[in-house]
């Protein structure tokens, strides 16, 4: 086992370490809240320059890397806590299209994908299914002339800024799920955008008789389970380095209050129950640390049972890390972390909602626990 | 032991639910059932509807306009008004500061503040915490100098809930800084409209405005609404904090939001099927019933105990403690059975007449920021650190 970066991998986060600290501090982010969804093309074409939204795409079209390089940029933008759509248009939406598409498709949209041109959103969950990826009645027919679009797909991340949008489909014709890549003005769509409790943006997305052709069809038609599944354990290991990073910033805010914060003629961090808790928190981060690794090293796993036990374990032991880690930091700063002109309550939220994404707790222990059950027949 | 109510308990429990039934407006509940926000006149109103029925102080004795109930008819009552949906009552006066001024103010005090407390006329805030006063709360240094007739009081509060709403405040403030901490310190009743008092919002996790900073600058108070005797503020203070926790319980509130989850993960789908019958999530509802089946009888007997006692004493830090992990848990599954729409922060579709999209947010909208916002439970009024401390020291004697 080998648990170190490569020289490129570290200047990678250093140059983007120094990136976010000059350029994305609390208060700009504070300014950045106030804007209709959060996200500020500005940052998004710094970020572009400097080359970050290539991460885990092919080098032929501008890319470089893999799941490490995507868990590096994921953890820094955990730590700044970055509005920006990340990881929609590029780890979930980027990564789909590399996966799937043409060569003419990948030529056209992954350039501008990786040059901050253009944004995407997947738009998969329906209000019926929960976390469950295969529940999806949003259908497309055959009809005189194409295809038809109906249905309704529901919190769609980063959904208000995106230009293009993949939406998933019962596939009439053919059985199984299609996915659809369409232009997020085309007729038929209504769009219901709102910001998300973080801050940053989301949408419902009616389909109402959109006319659609076999070209937009995003790979094979009536495969589209299969790698939605593979795009959200992608997404779930840049979920799962997110979170490490937030946690490692929460973690050192407090850590800093308690040992300037003083009661009792003493910093709190003299308490013996607070020093036990802090401990806590910091043994629950480095393990979900871990735990990012192996949501990383195994995103790309062909075998699919190997790939769902690693991917699950993760996203369920760094929730349940999250979870403590953001109550116990909020706890800890007393009324302080109610407070939203303090970075804790943003990270706490953050965390809550990272966890609320691609499944909570009890849903990925749920798999690991059915896949025993699997391992035993 | 007998834990059944007693034949005129369960009759007093039905006179509660004719009240309501008859009494509480339709729209006012609706609003609270579905955690919409309140307006000062949906809760001044309440007040006023209570005061008419003559019990606008349940919790007070009748010699002070009050019902004179038990702590079991007020249990019963509180229970009641939760599940029904009623406006919360405004604790700070008649839970906080009336039974102070009951037990330690003076007759003109009581003449002058209780019954308008009673009938609505006065809203009561809280000036305790400061920025380097939290769980330490007695080394706040707000200052009273007598000048004459008048205190003149300078410092900074913080924490305050509600106080851009209230008429009043009821402060501790450091009378003797030679003292001991404790032993300096005294309770003043001030009118927010005098001078030098300014208010400023402290914007919370849930975007929504509850809490304030409050600077007092040469601010003049009469030498008549002092509490008391001057240094004396701190014992009045314990009194108040635990009568407090002991309200802080909770236990209706609790049983309405566990039924709130009940319904919602009835109307959930996973995959097509109820949220509630995902054995994963009941058992979590079960827990949380269980615990609380706990707490309840936990508070009855902490109030058959005080019948005989009146004060509350140190295991009301049992029921703080626990109260307040209950509520957090029934916030946390709420906010946990919404699943995606957990995500969407839509904070119009908390006003009582909001009908917009997407559909059916009128229902979950107010249900992540609650979780949020009742993360304060375990902080307020005496953090449970501070709690387990009270547990560990005057229970145990460790």
């Amino acid at each position: 086992m080998d648990f170190e970066l490569t020289d490129e991998q570290t200047l990678l986060r250093n140059s983007l370490q120094k990136l976010l600290s000059a350029e994305y501090s609390f208060e700009r982010r504070q300014a950045m809240l106030q804007t209709p969804f959060g996200h500020s093309p500005a940052v998004w074409k710094l970020l572009a320059g400097q080359g970050v939204l290539g991460a885990g795409l092919p080098e032929a079209q501008g890319g470089f890397g893999g799941p490490v390089e995507t868990m590096i940029v994921m953890e820094e933008i955990g730590r700044a806590l970055v509005l920006e759509p990340y990881m929609s248009s590029v780890v979930v939406c980027g990564g789909l299209i590399a996966d799937l598409g043409t060569e003419a498709e990948r030529n056209e949209l992954l350039p501008r994908i990786i040059a901050g041109d253009c944004c995407a959103a997947l738009a998969h969950h329906e209000a019926d299914a929960r976390y469950t990826l295969s529940h999806v009645k949003t259908s497309v027919r055959r009809q005189p002339g194409g295809l038809v679009l109906n249905g309704t797909k529901t919190v769609v991340q980063d959904g208000a800024v995106a230009d293009i949008v993949i939406v998933s489909a019962q596939d009439d014709e053919v059985g199984g799920l299609s996915l659809l890549l369409l232009d997020s003005t085309t007729p038929g769509f209504e769009w219901i955008r709102y910001r998300t409790q973080d801050g940053r943006s989301g949408a419902d997305l009616i389909c109402r008789d959109v006319q659609v052709t076999e070209q937009h069809v995003l790979g094979a038609r009536g495969a589209g389970l299969a790698a939605i599944e593979l795009a959200v354990d992608t997404a779930i290991a840049a979920s799962c380095a997110e979170a490490v990073g937030a946690m490692d910033a929460l973690n050192a805010a407090t850590l800093e209050h308690l040992k300037t914060r003083r009661q009792f003629g003493q910093p709190i961090g003299r308490f013996q129950v607070l020093q036990h808790r802090m401990a806590d928190m910091f043994l629950q981060a480095t393990q979900a640390r871990s735990m990012s690794f192996l949501a990383t090293g195994r995103c790309r796993e062909p075998d699919r049972v190997q790939r769902r036990r690693a991917l699950s374990a993760a996203k369920a032991f760094i929730g349940k890390a999250a979870r403590f880690v953001g109550q116990q930091a909020v706890q800890l700063h007393g009324g302080m972390g109610m407070s939203a002109q303090l970075s804790v309550s943003h990270y706490f939220k953050r965390l809550t909602l990272i966890n609320a994404t691609w499944g909570d707790v009890d849903h990925h222990v749920g798999i690991v626990g059915d896949l025993l059950l699997t391992a035993e027949q | 032991m007998n834990l059944d109510f007693s034949a005129e308990e369960t009759q007093f429990r039905e006179q509660v639910r004719a009240f309501l039934c008859r009494d509480l407006p339709a729209q006012l509940s609706a609003k609270v059932l579905g955690l919409k926000r309140l307006t000062r006149e949906d809760i001044i109103g309440w007040q006023r509807i209570l005061h008419c029925a003559g019990w606008g102080g349940p919790s007070w004795p009748k010699e002070f306009g009050g019902t004179g109930w038990s702590s079991i008819e007020q249990h019963i009552f509180d229970e009641e008004c939760s599940l029904a949906g009623a406006p919360p009552i405004i604790s700070f006066g008649s839970r906080m500061v009336g039974p102070v001024i009951m037990a330690f103010g003076n007759r003109a005090q009581q003449e002058h503040f209780l019954p308008r407390i009673l009938n609505g006329t006065d809203w009561w805030c809280q000036g305790y915490s400061e920025p380097g006063a939290g769980s330490d709360l007695a080394s706040l240094t707000t200052r009273a100098e007598r000048r004459g007739s008048v205190y003149s009081v300078n410092g900074q509060k913080t924490w305050n809930t509600l106080g851009h709403l209230a008429d009043w405040i009821f402060c501790l403030v450091r009378t003797d800084s030679e003292a001991r901490p404790q032993a300096g310190i005294s309770f003043l009743l001030i009118d927010m409209r005098t001078p030098g008092i300014t208010v400023r919002p402290i914007p919370l996790i849930d975007g929504e405005h509850e809490v304030n900073e409050i600077w007092f600058d040469n601010v003049e108070v009469p030498i008549a609404n002092l509490i008391g005797e001057e240094n004396k503020g701190w014992t009045y203070a314990k009194y108040l904090l635990t009568h407090e926790r002991v309200n802080i319980a909770q236990v209706g509130q609790a049983r309405r939001e566990l039924k709130r989850l009940q319904q919602l993960a009835a109307r959930q789908l996973e995959g097509g099927q109820r949220l509630l019958d995902n054995v994963r999530f009941r058992h979590r509802l079960a827990e949380v019933e269980i615990d609380l089946m706990a707490l309840e009888l936990t508070v009855m007997r902490v109030l058959s105990a005080e019948k005989k006692r009146r004060d509350p004493g140190p295991e009301s830090s049992v029921l703080k403690i626990r109260g307040s992990e209950i509520q957090q848990a029934l916030s946390e599954l709420n906010m946990q059975a919404l699943g995606h729409y957990a995500l969407p922060w839509i904070p119009t579709a908390l006003d009582a007449d909001w009908h917009g999209s997407p559909a059916g947010a009128e229902v979950w909208a107010p249900l992540t920021g609650r979780y949020f916002n009742q993360r304060k439970t375990s902080i307020f009024s005496g953090s449970n650190e501070i709690q387990r401390n009270i547990i560990a020291q005057r229970i145990l004697g460790l």
